[in-house]
């Protein structure tokens, strides 16, 4: 079983994104559950989303606590909460900044982990580019498609479609796209 | 020949007002095949208002809806005397749930018609003004915005009878009750509180507001029928008194009825989406004083002129506000 | 159709697959997203026939489905928590009156102090009103469990609450397979009410009944819930010949025959305990599961079965009976009876405190010894209990608890990590 932990801001998508990632998994013919972790819903606060992924029915209810890969959508919350709580020796690192991740303050939570586990994605940047928001949840899908493989980008990208339909959708996909290439290319 | 409105008053199968009239604008009680909803053998005490209000309302929402009619009542006197296990006084299919839910109900029951194509069904929620003012309030100010096709009747005797005379915010100021006692020169009832329930609904803008009175049958069978021939939410206020509760002469329940209304202390009017459509002029005047002394829960009040003096003002603000005296000072 | 939707939507595709005529809709969390959809769904036109009604309480919400259903329609609401206190009198009045209305109840803890998580006490403050208590383990069965309530309940005429974990359950996206039409219809005929108001045969319902003829009325609900013991079963049998699906009855049980020791629970709890169950038998540990499908009717027979099969139980549940212990336990007890082996009782996940794997490891590491108290709160934090204890036995004015608890636990743990 795969558990993936997003963390993020109340608004940016966090809870969404689990979802599509659980649809993505769907689309492969695996079992996925997703569920939100919230506070009262309001716009800012710290939101955690969990997923996980598996060839067979997935029992398991309690929170992810030790996840195989971890997003972090908003890199204020490392000065907020322990985002790396239980996150393995061997686990993904995906984050959401268009600084380098020297500059984030984390070396040392990083440094156990390796070599092209550890990903910097300018989520939102991209975001901007294709979608005219600051949404950066389908793109580190996209992300965390090229640097896991856990998820196929063609189910990432079915996924975007079933949940954003129109051209709203077509740019979000265009953005994972985007994002898959360009993290692919870096790992 | 011009038309001329000429109004009489209560009237039974022979007396003159009914006689004259077109069989269509008779009352239905005299009709000998009436529906006689609420039927005999009731419990309601020797001169209940109530018992004479429900049957006469019912009746008529009967004739309009030529007997396609549903009612759902709230828990109180009504309720209580007409359904003493195993024994039901109804003859129409009727329904009691809880205190404070007739109207919404009478929504459930009105929701069930729609989605059954049943449109010739109609459908009552009734109840006392403790059911209505009080405990039911917020169903009814539901049933209301939303615009549901119900009428919701209340029985307004002015406080909680049933369960032996307390105080609602339907008791007037001055009204002595099991828990608006008059000690000294304290009132029973507190002047400056209570509840505008007619004024309320039309603040809502449902299509019909009215109050009605025992005292004047046609009038409160015109209102009903009216009603019935409206859809959407709509609200009729029946003034009824109670003899137990008032401490009043069981035989002068009519009469006390038609002394609230001509003093101006239960003003008679009609509405229509929030404006006033029409209004019942005073016939002959009648002093406040009249109708407090036959009542033992005003006793208090005429010992006292500040409180005689507040009720007296009610009564003339009522006057000045609905247009309650024509310019004569008798017949329009 | 295999779908990957929240469990409130499949709730509200199988409610929409039943027929509803009339759905009362009240917002609370967590069963918002439950009436949205419904609304959604009728607004939308893929539920045709259907009176969708925005009310104004939940106490309304309930008292609008009393009047259709008794007018005939086949009549559901849903609500949580403190909703479905504000309508505890319609709750009663409903069960009283026999209307086969069916409430989802998206379990969640009641207020003071206020919170929107998951437990089970609201269902367990209605468990004596009359309704018959269905819980869902998994979103596939809270699916299951809704299309079978409608049957259960018109069968029975005697309404039906089905109880599915807020969050948990009701905010998760999951796999599930949802009925197609042809599949319900076949299983859910028509409404045929026992009672019904209607002016070609008029009769007066919701009457007084004094002492003399109410102990008869109260006895017969109790009857059609002992009635209920065997209908409920055969609904379940009936609905996993159409859709092949094992979602209801009374009790279900995992890896219980030889097991020595025993874990009572409801809900969705159930799936993690599997969890640690497989771990500790992968260990040779000899322990097992129950799981309560129906809490009301309480099928005491059928627990007593499987109980006596065991040398010790362990019941879990979110709820408390202030004062005494555990609620479910009590009921357990019940069946129990001329059993002379321990039960204890835990109470977890209270407010929705999650419960995991580790602390469930440790708790019936603790129960196959035979070392824990007759009533023990999982992961209770006892450092700051005894701090509030003694903060109240030095002064007068000790302020709010709940204020205090949360100050001392204080807000989010900052943690550096550089």
């Amino acid at each position: 079983m795969l558990q993936v932990r997003i963390h993020g801001r109340g608004g940016q998508g966090v809870v969404s994104a689990a979802e599509m990632l659980s649809v993505s998994a769907f689309l492969e013919g695996k079992h996925a559950q997703a569920v939100p972790s919230f506070g009262s819903e309001r716009m800012g606060a710290p939101v955690v989303a969990f997923c996980r992924i598996d060839d067979k029915e997935i029992r398991l209810r309690e929170p992810v606590l030790e996840p195989n890969a971890l997003i972090v959508q908003d890199p204020t919350l490392f000065q907020a909460i322990d985002v790396f709580n239980g996150l393995p020796d061997d686990g993904y690192l995906l984050i959401n900044t268009g600084r380098d991740i020297a500059e984030l303050g984390i070396e040392k939570a990083v440094a156990r982990l390796p070599e092209g586990h550890v990903c910097a994605v300018p989520a939102t940047e991209i975001a901007m580019k294709y979608v005219k928001r600051p949404l950066p949840n389908a793109v580190l899908l996209g992300a965390l498609s090229a640097i896991t493989g856990v998820i196929k980008i063609e189910s990432v990208e079915e996924a975007i479609k079933s949940k954003f339909p129109g051209k709203i959708g077509e740019a979000n996909i265009a953005a994972a796209r985007a994002a898959y290439e360009s993290t692919s290319t870096k790992s | 020949m011009k038309d001329q409105q000429v109004k009489f008053y209560q009237t039974g199968t022979l007396t003159v007002g009914n006689r004259l009239l077109d069989s269509e604008l008779r009352t239905v009680q005299a009709t000998i095949d009436r529906s006689n909803s609420l039927d005999s053998g009731h419990r309601a005490c020797q001169g209940c208002g109530e018992a004479l209000g429900a049957r006469y309302a019912i009746d008529a929402a009967m004739r309009s809806t030529k007997n396609q009619l549903i009612a759902a009542n709230a828990t109180g006197c009504l309720e209580v005397f007409t359904t003493p296990y195993p024994e039901s006084a109804w003859r129409i299919p009727w329904m009691h749930s809880l205190f404070g839910n007739a109207s919404a109900v009478a929504t459930g029951i009105a929701a069930a018609m729609k989605v059954k194509g049943k449109n010739d069904v109609r459908v009552i929620a009734q109840g006392g003004d403790g059911g209505t003012t009080d405990i039911g309030f917020g169903c009814l100010s539901g049933m209301f915005e939303r615009n549901d096709d119900v009428l919701y009747i209340c029985y307004d005797n002015q406080g909680y009878m049933n369960t032996g005379v307390q105080r609602s915010s339907a008791t007037p100021g001055g009204a002595r009750t099991a828990t608006t006692m008059p000690v000294g020169p304290e009132p029973g009832a507190d002047f400056d509180k209570g509840k505008n329930v007619p004024l309320i609904a039309m603040a809502h803008n449902i299509p019909y507001v009215a109050t009605a009175s025992v005292d004047r049958l046609h009038d409160l069978e015109a209102k009903v029928q009216k009603a019935m021939s409206i859809r959407g939410a709509r609200y009729i206020q029946i003034f009824v008194p109670c003899p137990l509760g008032w401490g009043s002469n069981p035989a002068s329940t009519i009469q006390i009825a038609r002394m609230a209304v001509e003093s101006g202390l239960f003003p008679l009017f009609e509405a229509e989406h929030g404006e006033i459509t029409t209004s019942t002029k005073i016939r002959h005047k009648v002093q406040v004083e009249e109708y407090l002394k036959v009542q033992r829960r005003f006793a208090h009040v005429l010992k006292n002129p500040d409180q005689l003096q507040k009720i007296r003002n009610i009564a003339d603000n009522n006057i000045k506000k609905f247009g309650l005296m024509s310019s004569t000072g008798g017949e329009e | 159709m295999l779908k990957q939707i929240e469990g409130s939507h499949g709730v509200a595709e199988a409610v929409g697959l039943c027929r509803p005529e009339v759905i009362c809709a009240y917002p609370i969390t967590p069963q918002t997203h439950i009436v949205e959809d419904l609304g959604a769904l009728v607004k939308g036109g893929k539920i045709t026939d259907c009176e969708f009604i925005n009310v104004e309480s939940e106490f309304a919400a309930l008292s609008v489905g009393i009047g259709s259903s008794a007018a005939g329609a086949r009549t559901y609401t849903a609500t949580a928590s403190q909703g479905l206190l504000y309508m505890a009198e319609a709750v009663y009045n409903t069960s009283g009156l026999g209307l086969p209305i069916v409430m989802t109840v998206g379990n969640r803890a009641i207020g003071s102090p206020i919170n929107i998580w998951n437990d089970q006490s609201d269902s367990m403050s209605m468990r004596d009103a009359g309704w018959i208590q269905l819980f869902a383990e998994t979103n596939q069965q809270a699916i299951d469990v809704h299309i079978q309530a409608f049957k259960i309940a018109e069968t029975l005429s005697m309404p039906v609450m089905v109880c599915v974990d807020g969050f948990i359950l009701t905010h998760a996206y999951e796999r599930m397979d949802v009925p197609d039409q042809e599949q319900v219809d076949r299983f859910l005929p028509p409404f045929e009410p026992r009672q019904v108001l209607d002016p070609s045969d008029p009769i007066s319902i919701g009457a007084m009944v004094g002492p003399e003829a109410f102990t008869e009325v109260r006895y017969m609900e109790h009857h059609k819930q002992l009635k209920a013991l065997e209908i409920i079963p055969e609904i379940n049998n009936e609905f996993k010949e159409i859709f092949g699906r094992d979602s209801g009855g009374l009790i279900s049980t995992y890896r219980a025959d030889d097991a020595d020791t025993l874990i009572v629970t409801l809900g969705s709890v159930i799936g993690t305990i599997s969890e640690v169950i497989d771990e500790m038998r992968d260990k040779g540990q000899k322990i097992g599961a129950m799981t309560i499908r129906s809490f009301r009717p309480f099928p005491l027979d059928e627990i007593h079965e499987v109980l006596k099969k065991t040398q010790r139980v362990v019941v879990f549940e979110k709820c408390l009976a202030v004062g005494l212990g555990g609620i479910v336990a009590n009921n357990v007890r019940m069946a129990h009876r001329g059993l002379t082996t321990p039960v204890y009782t835990v109470i977890g996940g209270l407010g929705g405190r999650p419960i995991t794997r580790k602390s469930l490891n440790e708790l019936f590491e603790k129960a196959m010894n035979d070392d824990l108290e007759e009533t023990t709160f999982l992961d209770l934090k006892q450092d700051v209990v005894d701090h509030e204890i003694d903060r109240a036995e030095k002064f007068n004015r000790s302020g709010a608890i709940a204020e205090n608890v949360l100050r001392q636990i204080g807000v989010v743990d900052v943690a550096k990590t550089s």
